[in-house]
């Protein structure tokens, strides 16, 4: 048996018992990380030793814990070895975002997710790469190195949490944390062959996640499968006073909430919410605006055959739909870059990061200012603070940034329609499997294109989840996509579990 | 819709970003792309939708007004590219005269 093979449930059992221990787990993953990481390069920074030292310390509490008879009020995430993106701040480690206006800068403060993940027992395996600020769809804008599929070694493993979904698909972890503002968490899970999740917004608190955008920006687990996913979750979830955008709503046990009759018809009586609807079967809607040109045949084949596998296991199928879905992508890139415009106006020099002085000797602030943010930024970062900075410029905006405001409550409302005449929508997560690196780096737009049926979910604030649902002739994993409700999550869950456990598309590894 | 190279020129003002001339009209070219993109929302009747600035229903969360620990100056300058008797140090902000 392999170690880093393992997912969180199988490795809480064996700790659990005491037949393998969380050193041994770390080791077994940190020699996985030197084997291929090479060829890979998930991380920017890894940190073996004080891994080891939580590891140890996982230990002593298991073995306290079974001493006591008390193994199973352990944390699931007990001993576990997870790999964050360097977009979380970890308290005493480099936190770059992908950026070289960060390169230096050392977290003086854990993010609350972080902090979940350390009382619970989880072992931090190091920061993996992302695109700068998380700006971008395939990890090719981080200042570091591009991430490279582990499927086909020549592809980009999506973005931005592109080092998160490789390293949990090549084994360099057993699970991950990424950000998701625009489909980040979900298209690089898609585009590397396993689960990601992005939680309603203001489930998981950003405190201390780098901000982006702040009305999208969501942290998500990247995981194996879809039980492994519910128990990250349940540990990073919760409300947070220092995250004013955090809801304060109970975090169920997403786990226990998974199906386990093993009937062969599980979403036939899995409709959600009020009791009179208990035993009614679920309502999958398929929206048909997804379903257009540009979509990759065999995407389109594999999630046809995704929505037939959930009708077969009793849920009732119909096309909806989602009328302003075209208009996502304009209203993302002037609301995200705004956003974004705002939240990168920190970085001046003055406080940390990267400074440099101006032209001129005994120049003024200014001067260093733009220096430092010229030569810091990258080139993606750059035309995105433009576009926000113009935006909402004076006499332009209510033409841009008020109208892409006004337009996304209308894409909210599609969403509310949509899910009150159906449970949850199946859709791809991503128009293709992945590309080449450096297929898309000279055209934007077309970049900009791979989060077509990801963007309207964080316009709309819901929480959806890719699950891997085939591949195509080269090899190449493809993601079916659910979306649910606000705080819907337990029912996401299920029906993204159901979906998996009548398949075996998540138990492929790549060929490494 | 175009760009000029005055406004391009502008807005890298507004955001403090010095950009070369090889990157002025790079940008000008593909911020001009993008916004034509986004023009396709001026043939959509917002005049009766209000805008969605967060998707939660939350407004103005408060907290006590009291005094708590908070992150400790060593900390706060511990990343700073020159700190001097527990200030940031920074070059002028006004022109010398």
């Amino acid at each position: 048996m392999h170690l880093h093979e393992l997912t969180i449930r199988e490795a809480e059992t064996l700790l659990r018992k005491g037949e393998i221990s969380a050193v041994e787990l770390t080791e077994a993953v940190l020699d996985r990380i030197y084997a291929v990481d090479n060829a890979i390069k998930a991380y920017l920074t890894l940190l073996p030793e004080v891994a080891l030292e939580q590891a140890a310390e996982a230990d002593r509490a298991i073995l306290a814990a079974r001493a006591a008879g008390e193994s199973d009020r352990l944390s699931p995430l007990m001993g576990i070895p997870v790999a964050i993106k360097d977009i979380i701040n970890v308290e005493g480690v480099r936190t770059t975002c992908g950026s070289r206006i960060l390169e230096n800068y050392l977290s003086p403060y854990n993010a609350t997710v972080i902090e979940k993940l350390l009382a619970a027992g989880a072992v931090i395996l190091g920061k993996t790469n992302t695109d700068e600020f998380a700006m971008g769809s395939s990890t090719e804008n981080s200042a570091y190195f591009t991430t490279h599929n582990p499927w086909d070694l020549s592809r980009v493993p999506g973005g931005s949490s592109g080092g998160s979904a490789a390293a949990v698909a090549a084994d360099e972890c057993l699970a991950a944390l990424g950000s998701d503002t625009g489909g980040s968490v979900r298209q690089p899970a898609a585009l590397c062959g396993i689960v990601g999740l992005k939680p309603t917004y203001g489930r998981v608190s950003r405190y201390g996640l780098v901000a982006f955008a702040s009305s999208l920006d969501q942290i998500g687990p990247l995981t194996k499968d879809v039980e492994d996913s519910a128990l990250l979750l349940g540990v990073i979830a919760g409300h947070d006073p220092r995250d004013s955008t955090s809801v304060d709503v109970p975090v169920p046990d997403y786990r226990a909430g998974l199906d386990r009759t093993g009937s062969a018809r599980p979403l036939a009586s899995m409709a959600r919410g009020h009791q009179n609807r208990a035993t009614a079967p679920l309502r999958v809607g398929v929206p048909r605006e997804y379903f257009v040109a540009g979509l990759q045949p065999e995407v389109e084949a594999a999630v046809r055959a995704a929505v037939n596998t959930l009708h077969e296991l009793g849920a009732e199928v119909q096309e909806i739909s989602l009328p302003h879905t075209e208009l996502a992508l304009p209203v993302y890139y002037l609301i995200a870059p705004a956003e974004a415009s705002a939240n990168l106006a920190r970085y001046d020099g003055i406080r940390y990061g990267l400074s440099l002085p101006g032209e001129e000797p005994g120049g003024t602030w200014d001067a260093s200012c733009r220096r430092t943010r010229g030569e810091g930024f990258g080139p993606e970062v750059k035309r995105r603070i433009m576009l926000g900075t113009y935006a909402l410029s004076a006499g332009y905006y209510d033409a841009y940034y008020l109208k892409a405001q006004q337009v996304r409550t209308l894409i909210k409302q599609d969403f509310e329609a949509a899910l009150r005449q159906v449970d949850v929508i199946a859709c791809p997560t991503s128009p293709t499997t992945a590309f080449r690196i450096g297929e898309k780096v000279d055209d934007p737009l077309s970049m900009y294109l791979s989060d077509i049926f990801t963007l309207s979910l964080n316009l709309a604030g819901l929480c959806g989840i890719s699950v891997p649902c085939g591949f195509d002739a080269a090899g190449l994993p493809i993601g079916l996509q659910l979306i649910a409700g606000a705080f819907e999550e337990p029912l996401l869950l299920r029906v993204a579990h159901a979906y998996e456990q009548a398949t075996e598309w998540h138990r492929r590894k790549p060929p490494l | 819709m175009s760009l000029t190279l005055a406004e391009v020129e502008h807005i890298a003002g507004l955001a403090r970003l010095a950009l070369s001339e090889e990157e002025k009209a790079l940008f000008r070219e593909q911020l001009s792309a993008i916004l034509d993109y986004a023009a396709a929302l001026q043939k959509i009747d917002t005049s009766t939708i209000p805008p969605t600035a967060t998707v939660l229903p939350l407004r103005n969360v408060m907290r006590e007004d009291r005094v708590e620990p908070s992150l400790p100056h060593e900390d706060v300058l511990a990343n700073a590219p020159a700190a001097q008797d527990g200030y940031f140090r920074v070059a002028s902000i006004l022109e010398p005269s």
